[in-house]
């Protein structure tokens, strides 16, 4: 396996546009002759699916819920960043550009950023022209917030519901398109292999979800947004149907992927409450604009919060970061959390939990603007609590939130197999090593309205693609394969359920894999996960049958998955012997436990390759060359 | 921590050809702290472990955003707490010995597909009958070139936060899907995008709403008072408007 990134040469802010220049187009008539399977529809599926399908091609539409719109996109809830500088307050292009390297710690393409942060200007402008309410001043015009890791205000949010929005807006593009019959759509429907023909992607299998039928969809591209494997670690802030099935499978047919070990943990999310708690819930980050984080000084202090006065109390993001306060980035915010909680100073049943309060915002601003700005937020908090935020503070703890690692792609989205594009939180592409608030919307939608429609065309143009049915062999093989892995699951009729297995897994992540590592404990959990994997595929329990819906083997599927899928990332993670962005490394720190990253040795995106079960993955490095922004060390203070 | 005792009794149903029935079960392991989506969780973990087969539901995000949970709790769609929905309520809001009749939400345009889970498919239709503003990407003029007033873009917000979850359909003496269909209508004839297509989308989506084989709104707000977004029966009085507009001009 080659890494080829296919950056285009010349000028960072030229690069696009001679990119763009390059790539072959196809034919307006000959679109139609091309079939292009997108799985997934999240912001990035239902974009790429929209915009490919306007552009002529045909588009065959498949997601595992009941409809498009149920997609975890919808779950996003601060806003999205987009270098518009509508304040006037010193944004650009380039500043967002640099806020986003720096933010993913020195661990993305240059170039892609790069394009990312060109390309937001135009979402907005493509979410607003189809009907998308993002909230308005007085004058008519878009208003903005802040958001972590940036000092200038550009993020464009519709309430706590911008995923929702801005989903229902790419949803509505593709329905379009499916009223005018270029877009056919699968619900219900869960990807299980790739087909790859001659080398290349050209169709998947797929399992009906309600008849239990195994289906053929043959195509000339495969496009995958299928999203982030944060559900690997159980309790996460993903939905529950969220999985790296069909990602890990292209990874099974020989797609890298790519720094496993970056996940991100949100630093504000309601705290768990009890064994059987199935998912933990996000408070957006914009709550950090006007809520101040804190802690009691004393140790073990069981008062009630507003009990505590205000000289025995430590606002320690304030004190430790001064510059960015309360604003500091997700991964930084995360970690200053769970030192204090290391401390004892905790607060909450378990004293896994840290304060947002409110009360200085509500003094300063009144009570109704903050409802004006958060008030589903408030609502949300105090259903799960039964607690009222706008007098008490809320209690938060950080949850795994957002993968910044996926599928490996070149500049063009394209997986190291030609054919399969990998779009959104599903590839690496991004991030690097920490994702910034508001980032995610936009990456995903900048992939699907504005990227892949120009890349894919050279794909086709420039490819010979032979005429293949869904009688080939490749389709009746993988279709075997799955199965035989549905009925294997079936008849080991053993003693554990799926979700224990998936719980157990959850704990190794979070405990070893988790928010810090270490080279013992990451050496501990790829032991403990064979184990499990082990167990699972002697003793797993599966009700009912095949021939009908059934979650609890829709569940067994993925959760199999996410056994082997938790050891890649561990594996990743101790080789990796550097400190950056959401991957710690508690070997690698400064004196005062920041992160220490080794550009000498490990300024590279690592992409795993699979070389069969059982078998180590082999590690190829593609590295990273900072012409533009050089690598210093993050400092927020 | 406390525990409470529950008689659940909750619809059984193999697929959609196969008529269902109200099953009974106890749980004795139930906690205030839960959601009513953990509380089946906790059932059905026991049902495996006894080796039946576990109740199927609807639900993904868990956090009232996404519409895939429904469950008519009590007779109410969506259960007793005002604008939640079902994986946002908890069981605080219930009593140790309480019985709880859970059942799909009913209506013909929504068949059945297994136990709780029905077929929602019918809104995508209905939606993508004109439910849309027709706009390429790359096609768009800058954001700030089209001022909206505040107080429209608040409207229209108000309207588009409808989830699709259906229980304004379930909670309909006439199964009427009026709520749903008037959010969209109303939230793109409220801005300015949205004129160009505006009669056309009236009649478009009214047709196909009434294609799927939902009924008529004859006021007796049920939708309002269930809908988990508080979505406002004016929208139905705004699509009425609509609708009429466009038939006449």
């Amino acid at each position: 396996m080659k890494l080829d990134s296919k950056l285009p040469s010349g000028p960072l802010h030229e690069k696009w546009d001679r990119h763009k220049a390059d790539l072959k187009l196809v034919n307006p008539a000959n679109k139609r002759k091309h079939t292009i399977i997108v799985v997934g529809t999240g912001l990035a599926g239902a974009s790429a699916g929209a915009t490919l399908a306007e552009l002529g091609y045909n588009v065959k539409s498949f997601c595992i819920q009941d409809s498009p719109r149920r997609a975890h996109s919808i779950a996003a809830q601060g806003g999205i960043n987009a270098a518009k500088n509508y304040q006037n307050d010193g944004d650009s292009i380039w500043r967002l550009f640099y806020d986003t390297i720096k933010g993913g710690d020195y661990r993305s393409r240059e170039a892609n950023v790069y394009r990312l942060a060109q390309l937001s200007v135009q979402i907005i402008d493509q979410a607003v022209a189809q009907g998308v309410p993002f909230a308005r001043e007085y004058g008519g015009l878009l208003a903005n917030r802040s958001f972590g890791g940036a000092q200038v205000s550009r993020t464009f949010y519709a309430r706590g519901q911008t995923g929702q929005q801005l989903l229902l807006g790419a949803y509505s593009s593709l329905l379009r398109q499916v009223d005018l019959g270029r877009v056919t759509l699968f619900s219900r429907r869960e990807m299980l292999d790739l087909v790859v023909i001659n080398g290349k992607a050209r169709g998947i299998i797929v399992r009906n979800l309600v008849t239990g039928e195994i289906e053929r969809h043959v195509a000339d591209a495969v496009v995958l947004a299928t999203g982030g494997y944060g559900n690997v670690y159980f309790l996460s802030t993903n939905a529950k149907n969220s999985n790296a099935t069909a990602a890990w499978r292209c990874y099974k047919r020989g797609a890298a992927f790519a720094n496993p070990c970056f996940t991100q943990i949100h630093p504000t999310c309601i705290p768990r409450a009890g064994h059987y708690q199935s998912k933990l819930t996000l408070m957006s980050e914009s709550l950090r604009n006007d809520g101040r984080v804190w802690v009691p000084k004393k140790k073990g202090d069981k008062r009630h919060p507003n009990e505590i006065p205000e000289d025995e109390r430590d606002y320690y993001l304030e004190r430790r970061y001064p510059a960015f306060g309360n604003l500091v980035p997700r991964d930084v915010a995360s970690r200053a959390a769970k030192a204090v909680c290391d401390e004892g100073r905790g607060v909450g049943e378990f004293g896994q939990a840290v304060y947002l309060d409110f009360a200085d915002a509500i003094r300063r601003l009144g009570i109704d603007v903050i409802r004006d700005r958060y008030g589903n937020l408030f609502d949300m908090y105090e259903r799960i609590t039964g607690e009222n935020p706008y007098e008490v503070p809320m209690r938060i703890y950080p949850a795994v939130h957002y993968t910044m690692g996926g599928l490996w792609v070149d500049y063009n989205l394209m997986s190291t197999i030609p054919g399969l594009f990998v779009l959104g939180e599903a590839n690496f592409s991004d991030h690097g090593a920490n994702r910034l608030g508001a980032s995610a919307l936009m990456q995903g939608l900048a992939d699907g309205y504005f990227v892949i429609p120009y890349t894919i065309g050279d794909y086709i143009a420039g490819t010979e693609l032979e005429v293949v049915s869904t009688d080939a062999d490749a389709f009746k093989e993988a279709e075997d394969g799955v199965k035989q892995q549905i009925d294997k699951l079936l008849s080991i009729k053993g003693k554990k359920s799926v979700l224990e297995f998936h719980r157990q897994l959850g704990e190794i992540m979070w405990d070893y894999v988790g928010m810090s590592r270490n080279a013992e404990g990451l050496k501990h959990a790829i032991k403990e996960i064979r184990k499990l994997r082990e167990e699972f595929w002697q003793n797993v329990y599966i009700p009912g049958d095949s021939r009908n819906l059934n979650k609890d083997l829709e569940f067994a599927g993925r959760v199999a998955d996410f056994l082997e899928l938790g050891e890649l990332m561990a594996i990743d993670a101790l080789h990796r012997n550097e400190s950056c962005g959401g991957h710690f490394r508690e070997e690698y720190q400064t004196p005062d436990g920041e992160a220490l990253r080794d550009d000498k040795n490990f300024a590279y995106v690592a992409a795993w390759e699979y070389k069969g079960d059982g078998k180590e993955p082999e590690l190829h490095k593609e590295p990273l060359e900072f012409e533009y922004v050089k690598p210093t060390t993050r400092s927020y203070k | 921590m406390k525990k409470m005792t529950l008689h659940l009794r909750i619809w059984r149903q193999k697929d959609a050809n196969t008529p269902g029935k109200l099953v009974s079960y106890t749980l004795n392991d139930v906690t205030p702290e839960m959601s009513f989506l953990e509380m089946l969780d906790v059932l059905n973990e026991h049902l495996v472990a006894k080796g039946e087969e576990p109740v199927e539901f609807d639900n993904d995000c868990r956090e009232g955003i996404c519409g895939m949970c429904s469950l008519v709790i009590n007779g109410i769609p969506h259960g007793p707490e005002h604008a939640t929905a079902t994986c946002q309520l908890h069981m605080r809001h219930f009593k140790d010995g309480d019985t709880i009749t859970i059942e799909p939400f009913r209506a013909k345009p929504f068949p059945v597909v297994k136990d709780l889970v029905v077929d929602r498919s019918a809104f995508d239709r209905i939606l993508a009958a004109g439910g849309y503003i027709s706009v390429n990407a790359g096609s768009a003029p800058d954001a700030n070139s089209i001022p909206i007033p505040k107080e429209v873009a608040d409207e229209a917000m108000d309207a588009a936060a409808c989830i699709g979850c259906g229980a304004c359909v379930a909670a309909c003496p006439n199964a009427s899907a009026s709520l749903f269909v008037s959010a969209k209508i109303s939230q793109l004839a409220l801005l300015p995008q949205g004129q160009p297509e505006r009669k056309r989308r009236a009649l478009r989506m009214i047709e196909q709403m009434d294609r799927e084989g939902f009924g008529d709104c004859s006021n007796h707000a049920e939708c309002e008072a269930v809908c988990p977004k508080e979505i406002s029966i004016a929208h139905i009085a705004r699509m009425r408007r609509e609708y009429m507009k466009a038939m006449l001009c």
